[in-house]
């Protein structure tokens, strides 16, 4: 069973495609897509244990710090360009909005939603940075330095001229009850986007 | 290299392949190279790891770098003091596990430790080869190793291994032979050799051409070597595979003794450090042969006849590979890894890779360092999973078990 967002991406992704996926962590995603899917492509990762369950597990993986960019991929080399839980830790996360829709023509994102209610309740009732299960780290040692909430990401969209095709978000394990459907701000605790570019 | 003796074959650790000899295979059919010269007739020396498997698809190949050889693990005798130049990495339990492959790892052609090259005779002449050995490329010496596979029976490596030079052999293999290798691990490479590179080769060649004991080659007719040249070749060659960092902590500014004597003689430890390396290598290996390898490197560049495009020179390769750089390299700096794996990538080509951290400069592929070895097991456990390679020595283990 892959985490929430993962198994939703799954369906997002068509058959045969040529994907990036940043910050691929154990590339559970990408095994999967290559056996059931044929899809194909690469994992960029920088965390070691990561990087050693791709090799182990046949999935291709190159060490590489997102914030250095995407100057090493050509444009629209790639279908797809995925990047789960990771927006949130980068220095210019609308930087690589543009690098991922330079590099492919859609691009799939997601990342916690700090306009969750847990979150607002955490920060506005009791007055704390919230710790949740999305957002696990204290303040000081968070590597989430841009956190931002779904209508913040759907706003950055529209700046850019950038068309959602799908939008979603995650609950804990499930997703799609019907309250985060109607109010994804609120009742979203993961945001995922698929956009592309006009 | 870690200068210690303390693994000698007494002091062993675990995970040895023990005392090892060396096969030579001879090869009569005539081997066209590169530079236009035929080499009528050679030998190649080299060594086994591990037993080949009923289906011969357990083999695995090592290519060695510039100043390497064939025993690159376990010992040739009880007395020696130090185990092959590759053994962090090669032996039963270990990143090359010999418990599920067979390791092949030769001397290659030109070399100066038992394959033909300029120490051996030439039957053309009656002397030895001397300088007229031809100058021989990656290209000629995979052509030989694949001679070599034949020879053993061997129709395709389950991976071809090699660092910093040895990983251009096995770069070479996946684009001349690609159906002859399953796995590439190329480590500490690059795939052609900067302005910088080939600048410090030539102040190396140079050492060893104007030594007076040189003789334009013909050093043993005059039964001399000339010492200086690679004394010095190799002092240059060293402080290139060595990082700033390693270097000083290992040495700092100390000094023999305990002032200065204001003079020209070893006062700083780095000082003797090299000189101490330099005349060891000096007295132990082959100045042609030294001369040929470095042309070798020099003139690799698969790109060249592509245009410089070296995604298109990789087309026809087809198996993964991994690709290892190490942070304080500076001689093949992770960034010209990098290059090698954009060109994979742009080429479509199944590839991982990773960038080691170690203090050890270009030095860090001859070592051992956890996350090095665990980045090599896992692609060797990958790959010997998808050619269903059992573990050997666990599986008769459980059978023994058994009750």
């Amino acid at each position: 069973m892959m985490r929430a967002d993962l198994e939703l991406i799954y369906d997002w992704v068509p058959e045969g495609a040529h994907v990036l996926d940043l910050a691929c962590g154990n590339g559970e995603l990408l095994e999967k897509l290559g056996r059931n899917k044929g899809v194909t492509g690469y994992g960029l990762e920088i965390d070691h244990d990561g990087i050693n369950a791709c090799v182990e597990r046949g999935v291709s993986v190159i060490e590489h710090n997102l914030d250095d960019g995407l100057s090493s991929f050509c444009d629209n080399s790639y279908d797809q360009v995925i990047m789960t839980q990771a927006l949130q830790a980068l220095r210019r996360p609308d930087k690589m909005l543009d690098e991922m829709l330079r590099v492919a023509e859609e691009g799939i994102i997601t990342f916690p939603n700090f306009a969750y209610w847990r979150h607002r309740v955490h920060l506005g009732l009791r007055g704390y940075m919230p710790v949740s299960k999305s957002l696990p780290h204290a303040w000081y040692d968070t590597p989430n330095i841009h956190l931002s909430t779904f209508n913040d990401f759907e706003h950055l969209c529209r700046e850019k001229g950038l068309v959602i095709v799908d939008r979603a978000v995650g609950v804990g394990d499930h997703q799609g009850h019907w309250k985060s459907r109607l109010w994804p701000n609120l009742f979203g605790e993961i945001a995922i986007f698929r956009v592309r570019r006009r | 290299m870690p200068d210690s003796d303390t693994l000698a074959f007494a002091d062993r650790p675990e995970g040895s392949v023990g005392l090892v000899t060396p096969h030579v295979a001879r090869f009569d059919t005539p081997l066209a190279l590169a530079c236009g010269k035929v080499l009528p007739a050679y030998e190649l020396i080299y060594e086994t790891y591990g037993t080949l498997n009923a289906e011969h698809s357990n083999a695995v190949l090592i290519c060695h770098a510039l100043s390497g050889h064939h025993h690159a693990a376990g010992y040739h005798s009880e007395e020696d003091r130090k185990p092959g130049w590759w053994d962090a990495h090669i032996g039963p339990g270990k990143a090359i596990d010999t418990n599920r492959f067979f390791v092949v790892s030769l001397n290659n052609l030109g070399g100066c430790h038992g394959s033909t090259g300029p120490v051996s005779h030439n039957p053309g002449t009656g002397r030895q080869w001397g300088p007229e050995f031809p100058m021989v490329t990656v290209s000629d010496w995979v052509a030989s190793q694949a001679r070599l596979a034949d020879h053993l029976g061997i129709e395709r490596w389950a991976a071809a291994v090699g660092g910093s030079l040895g990983g251009m052999q096995v770069m070479q293999w996946t684009m001349t032979y690609p159906e002859r290798v399953a796995n590439a691990v190329v480590i500490a490479a690059t795939p052609r050799l900067s302005a910088q590179n080939i600048a410090f080769n030539e102040v190396a060649r140079q050492a060893i051409r104007s030594d007076p004991e040189f003789f334009d080659g013909w050093y043993a007719e005059h039964d001399t070597v000339p010492k200086r040249g690679l004394k010095l070749a190799r002092m240059v060659g060293h402080i290139t595979y060595l990082s700033e960092d390693a270097m000083g902590s290992k040495f700092g500014r100390d000094l023999r003794s305990d002032d200065l004597n204001f003079g020209f003689d070893v006062e700083f430890q780095v000082e003797s450090y090299l000189r101490y390396q330099g005349d060891t290598f000096s007295t132990a290996f082959d100045a042609n042969t030294y001369l040929l390898m470095t042309k070798a490197l020099d003139y690799f560049d698969p790109a060249a006849t592509q245009g410089g495009d070296f995604a298109k020179a990789l087309a026809p390769a087809q198996c993964p590979f991994l690709i290892v750089s190490f942070t304080t390299d500076w001689r093949f700096p992770p960034s010209r890894s990098r290059e090698l794996v954009d060109a994979l990538t742009r080429a479509g080509k199944s590839v991982s890779y990773a960038n080691i951290e170690s203090p050890h400069g270009h030095d860090a592929f001859l070592l051992s360092e956890p996350r090095y070895d665990a980045i090599v097991s896992a692609f060797m456990n990958r790959a010997a999973r998808e050619l269903n390679l059992p573990q050997l020595a666990k599986q008769e283990l459980e059978t023994e078990e058994t009750p």
